[in-house]
């Protein structure tokens, strides 16, 4: 017979028993991409239009309308480097609150590591930011894009940033959802921000003059610093460097402005670092509630 | 013997939580706390239980005794106020089969999907496959959706994909009522066979009769509290009477 030891049932290992399984993580990634599309024409396709529209629309109020096309070089490439960027954060968050209340009656029932939920929410979301980052390096290589090692790298940074902010954020978020409702609501709101509280749709230069304009150069550079501080930011940056900054020529723009200065050496360390903290923080939130889910869902 | 299952008296309160958003939290909070926000019930109190390897054990008791909530804690479903649950080697749960279904997946995406839920391998579901099939009698359909299954079918599957799991123990909650008269004492001798190769067995039902042919020991909860342990027919006899 077994001669394993006595153990506690219910009390995991947090996201290291996620890697212990693996398997089931791809499962549970497997169906929800299968279970997503189910009875759509278009299937996966929609992972192209919809940010292929969006970036239409976008492309026009503030290309042509607003005047972003005159002042920015290559805007539509700097414009969809950061809209992927954010895409794939705003779905990986949005669904990864969700997650452990949609899969509510599961882990009433049966115990599994239930950082499982929203990690496979973040994964599934990085399997549709797959298409949109294709559609990014075409446009990218139709204008010129020859990357070396420091743009892959910068990139790669940028992404895993979103990634454990993702998930670090859907642990909290998800888990608190299981008490308060009002959880995914506050979540939308964040993702709504999101959007415009870093340099997608605009270029950084313009929230340092505009922020001097208003405040004067002292407080203008106190906000701007917390303005950079946002991880959001420092990974859209990290993508404009590695996509659009490549594509773009001297006289044009000037590459001492293109990306804030030190981003590579001072603010990427910070953001990988605060993601890093919101990842930790997120998991211990997790494990303090996960024990009363049962219950209370 | 070797125990399996450790019980140390664990008490469960339960909180019967009438709001559901901060709003109302906060209302009631700026109220003055005035009335109460929650009502606390006691799902179990003070239960001790301890279980040996190679036993089975009803745990009996009408409906609101306890008995799931016994047996959710002894899964990791849910964790004790106070007390400690300990139990040696995996333990898997035929507590509400299917739960782990998808209805807009084949049968045999969610034999994959519920048979690593229940903690298989990719490789032990490869290799019971055959197995898990011929148990469900399920056939050509296995590649159809599970929502064009029948209750039946649906039920044949998932019973036949945790059956399949071979943990060391098996706690089982009202699922014998699986399928038609001949799948269901299919089941049952299927049941029996796992705990003649030495598993532990920890079942909760209300079909008295079916219980006692399966469990020696029986285990009988009153409000969240054991009021007797001992020879399944004694137990059954008393509920009865």
């Amino acid at each position: 017979m077994s001669s394993a030891e006595l153990t506690t049932p219910g009390l995991g290992g947090g996201l290291r028993d996620v890697l212990r399984s693996r398997y089931l993580l791809r499962l549970l990634v497997a169906k929800e991409l299968k279970v997503r599309y189910r009875g759509s024409v278009l299937g996966l396709l929609w992972s192209y239009v919809k940010p292929g529209v969006q970036f239409v629309v976008f492309w026009f109020a503030l290309g042509i309308f607003l005047g972003m096309n005159r002042n920015t070089e290559n805007y539509p490439i700097y414009l969809f480097s950061g809209i992927v960027l954010i895409n794939y954060f705003n779905e990986a968050l949005g669904n990864a609150a969700r997650s452990i209340v949609g899969n509510g009656g599961l882990i009433k029932k049966i115990y599994l590591p239930r950082e499982l939920f929203p990690v496979a929410s973040v994964w599934v979301s990085a399997v549709h930011f797959v298409p949109q980052l294709l559609v990014l390096l075409v446009a990218c290589f139709i204008g010129g894009w020859s990357p070396g090692p420091v743009q892959i790298a910068a990139a790669v940074a940028g992404f895993a940033i979103v990634t454990m902010l993702a998930v670090g954020l859907g642990l909290f978020f998800g888990a608190a959802n299981v008490y308060f409702r009002d959880s995914e609501n506050f979540v939308d709101m964040l993702l709504m921000i999101a959007t415009w509280a870093s340099p997608v749709l605009y270029s950084w230069t313009m929230v340092r003059d505009g922020l001097f304009d208003a405040f004067g150069t002292g407080r203008g550079e106190v906000l701007h610093t917390i303005y950079q501080t946002n991880p959001l930011t420092i990974a859209v940056e990290l993508f404009h460097f590695a996509f659009w900054m490549p594509t773009t020529t001297m006289p044009r723009t000037d590459p001492l402005l293109a990306v804030p200065p030190n981003l590579l050496d001072v603010w990427t360390p910070i953001g990988l670092g605060i993601a890093l903290v919101v990842i930790l923080a997120g998991q211990l939130t997790f494990r303090r509630l996960e024990g009363r889910f049962a219950q209370e869902l | 013997m070797v125990v399996a299952v450790d019980v140390q008296s664990i008490s469960k309160q339960f909180v019967l939580r009438h709001t559901r958003s901060i709003k109302e939290a906060f209302v009631w909070i700026v109220k003055g706390r005035k009335g109460d926000l929650s009502q606390k019930f006691h799902a179990l109190d003070q239960v001790s239980l301890q279980v040996e390897q190679g036993e089975s054990v009803a745990l009996l008791g009408l409906n609101g005794s306890g008995k799931s909530t016994l047996l959710k804690h002894i899964s990791g479903v849910m964790l004790p106020d106070s007390g400690a649950v300990r139990t040696r080697g995996r333990v898997a749960g035929l507590i509400e089969v299917g739960a782990g279904f998808h209805p807009d997946l084949s049968g045999r995406d969610n034999v994959y999907l519920n048979g690593a839920i229940l903690g298989m391998t990719e490789d032990q579901i490869n290799e019971r496959f055959e197995s898990i099939l011929d148990f469900s009698e399920i056939g050509q359909f296995i590649d159809t959706e599970v929502k064009f299954y029948s209750s039946g079918m649906y039920l044949r599957l998932a019973f036949s994909v945790a059956i399949h799991t071979d943990p060391e123990i098996f706690l089982i909650d009202e699922i014998l009522a699986v399928g038609d008269e001949p799948f269901q004492k299919k089941c049952l001798e299927k049941i029996k066979e796992l705990g003649d190769a030495g598993k532990t067995l920890v079942v909760v039902s209300h079909d008295l009769d079916l219980v006692a042919r399966v469990c020696s020991r029986g285990v009988l909860l009153e409000h969240g509290k054991v009021v007797m342990d001992g020879d399944v027919a004694d137990v059954v006899a008393r509920l009865r009477s």
